[in-house]
């Protein structure tokens, strides 16, 4: 059989999935672009071009800043905390205790459970009046009263972060892990003859193993929090003062809640190139893991 | 082998059980809200045991008493299976052929790159278009075009998985049953597709989960009970004036336990999917 045959052959069987990809997401991301350039409204006609007018208001926008800010931080915070404490478990259950077995099955638990779940139990842990933060703070005396942690600019983000890390830290821990189960035995043991510390060993022995699933898993956390919305939404909507208020939240109440589909439409492409950049300086990172690390 | 003092055993089982609390908490918590007399739940300090158990709720959202909190709860279960389910079906359909195709043709691969790529792409920056192209059509609020906008998150999924199952196919096997002169349809039909089954199903299963799970397209293009999901019904039961928190608790409790069942069940092929390709990148 001819290759040609075969390549044709091949194209025909990916037609479908690729009509489909080019309806749902090829088109829709042209008419982004074509919609950033016009004062377009969510309904109604088609809206004026206006050149870089939409990018230029939402760019030097005070609104535009504090959001970068706000998804800057929940990333580099969350994703932080997700990495450290996913390792730090991985570690905890490569080593042998009790109950270990069911541990590991555990850690699907956060990670299983919808999003919107989470965020919704989070929700009411964090409740002002009677939410268990509150109630266990107190009875343990950490705390002389209730308190609004999502209500309170100062401690919103960081109880959402809370959440957010909750949920994911067990997919680090998973990709950690496996990547430790593949660490052979007799390097380990060798180290410890020559009289390897654990941070040493961790750090020379260990570490070289973890790095790239780490980059992959990294990666990963990175672009998911830069597009947070579920989370946010349903535990503060952006609130109080804006003070959670993500590029992805503020692209909404843009394009949705005051309908200027041409303005969030810039903002949603500055948003996508954002993550684009994450993506391809993160990917030329992992290649260059992977390929000092084997 | 590695021997461990005494101090350093401790340590570990302490550790270990801390992670099992910080792990299991949140969702018993969730568990005993769903349970509590709603007394208990307005109590300073909180009643952390349920003074009784109560599983009334279950019933009153389980329930299709028109108009009721159950009617609502039903409903957006139904759309939620009903969008899952179709948008599974569909990214299926369009997963396996080209699953097939990019697996035995190297040469196309680059085309399954692009598809993969486009997961990186924020939702924002497809919803404004879409939005305007659901409500020319007249498929806003309907379960059918929701659907149709989960296969960009659906499609490219599969078709990663698929690929990936069909790699695992050896070729020759379909190589044989052509020599032997069964055509490439029949080939796939009686030799590959039952081989690739078990793959199809983990697929069609993690799809499934990937769509209830859906939070923010469900939020712009659903309004009302016709096509709201499970995801959009609970974000609201948590932002509305609900007076009782076991309400909604227990909503959250039946929209957790598909995933968390099959998580748990499943809990093997759901680390080798990951770790395969965390490993491999």
């Amino acid at each position: 059989m001819s290759s040609t045959w075969m390549t044709t052959r091949a194209w025909l069987l990916m037609l479908p999935l690729l009509i489909i990809m080019t309806a749902v997401i090829g088109w829709p991301m042209i008419d982004t672009v074509r919609l950033s350039f016009t004062d377009a409204k969510l309904v109604g006609t088609g809206g004026a071009f206006v050149g870089f007018d939409n990018y230029v208001k939402m760019l030097s926008s005070s609104n535009f800043q504090r959001a970068l800010f706000a998804t800057t931080w929940f990333a580099v915070i969350s994703v932080t905390a997700e990495m450290v404490i996913g390792v730090l478990a991985a570690l905890l259950l490569s080593q042998q205790f009790y109950g270990r077995a069911v541990l590991r099955a555990l850690l699907i638990l956060p990670w299983a459970l919808p999003t919107v779940v989470n965020a919704t139990l989070w929700r009411l842990i964090y409740n002002p009046e009677y939410g268990a933060l509150n109630s266990a703070l107190t009875q343990i005396g950490l705390l002389d009263s209730y308190r609004s942690w999502l209500g309170e600019p100062g401690t919103a983000m960081t109880a959402l972060i809370v959440a957010d890390c909750w949920k994911n830290f067990p997919l680090v821990a998973l990709i950690a892990l496996a990547a430790l189960q593949a660490v052979p035995r007799d390097i380990t043991a060798a180290s410890l003859v020559d009289g390897a510390g654990p941070f040493a060993r961790f750090r020379f022995v260990i570490l070289p193993y973890l790095a790239g699933p780490l980059m992959v898993a990294l990666v990963l956390r990175t672009i998911e929090a830069f597009k947070v919305f579920d989370i946010i939404w349903v535990m503060t909507r952006g609130g109080p003062a804006n003070s959670t208020r993500t590029l992805s939240i503020l692209v909404y109440q843009e394009a949705f809640s005051f309908q200027r589909a041409g303005s969030g439409a810039s903002l949603a492409l500055v948003v996508t190139l954002i993550v684009t950049v994450l993506a391809v300086g993160y990917g030329m990172l992992v290649r260059r893991t992977a390929g000092s690390a084997t | 082998m590695e021997r461990r003092s005494l101090l350093a055993s401790i340590l570990i089982h302490t550790a270990a059980l801390l992670l099992t609390v910080v792990i299991v908490a949140p969702v018993f918590w969730l568990f005993v809200m769903s349970i509590s007399p709603a007394a208990d739940l307005v109590a300073r300090p909180l009643n952390w045991w349920p003074s009784a158990m109560d599983f009334s709720r279950y019933a009153t959202l389980l329930s299709s008493i028109p108009n009721s909190a159950g009617a609502n709860f039903v409903a957006s279960l139904v759309n939620s299976v009903l969008v899952a389910g179709m948008a599974t079906l569909a990214a299926i359909a369009l997963a396996v052929p080209a699953g097939w195709a990019v697996s035995r043709t190297p040469a196309i691969s680059w085309s399954l790159s692009l598809v993969i790529a486009t997961y990186m792409l924020p939702p924002v920056a497809l919803a404004v278009p879409l939005y305007m192209a659901l409500a020319s059509f007249g498929l806003l609020n309907s379960v059918f075009g929701l659907a149709l906008v989960y296969l960009t998150i659906l499609a490219p999924f599969t078709t990663w998985l698929m690929k990936s199952g069909f790699d695992g196919i050896p070729r020759e096997i379909e190589q044989a049953a052509m020599m032997d002169g069964a055509s490439l349809f029949a080939t796939l039909r009686i030799i590959t597709l039952p081989l690739a089954m078990p793959i199809v199903a983990t697929s069609a299963l993690f799809a499934f989960l990937l769509a209830w799970d859906e939070f923010f397209y469900a939020l712009l293009f659903t309004s009302d009970q016709r096509a709201r999901t499970l995801t959009v019904a609970i974000a609201e039961l948590a932002g509305g004036r609900v007076s009782d928190y076991g309400l909604i608790a227990t909503a959250g409790v039946l929209a957790a336990l598909p995933p968390v069942l099959v998580g748990l069940i499943m809990q093997r092929a759901l680390i080798s999917g990951l770790t395969s390709g965390g490993v491999k990148g």
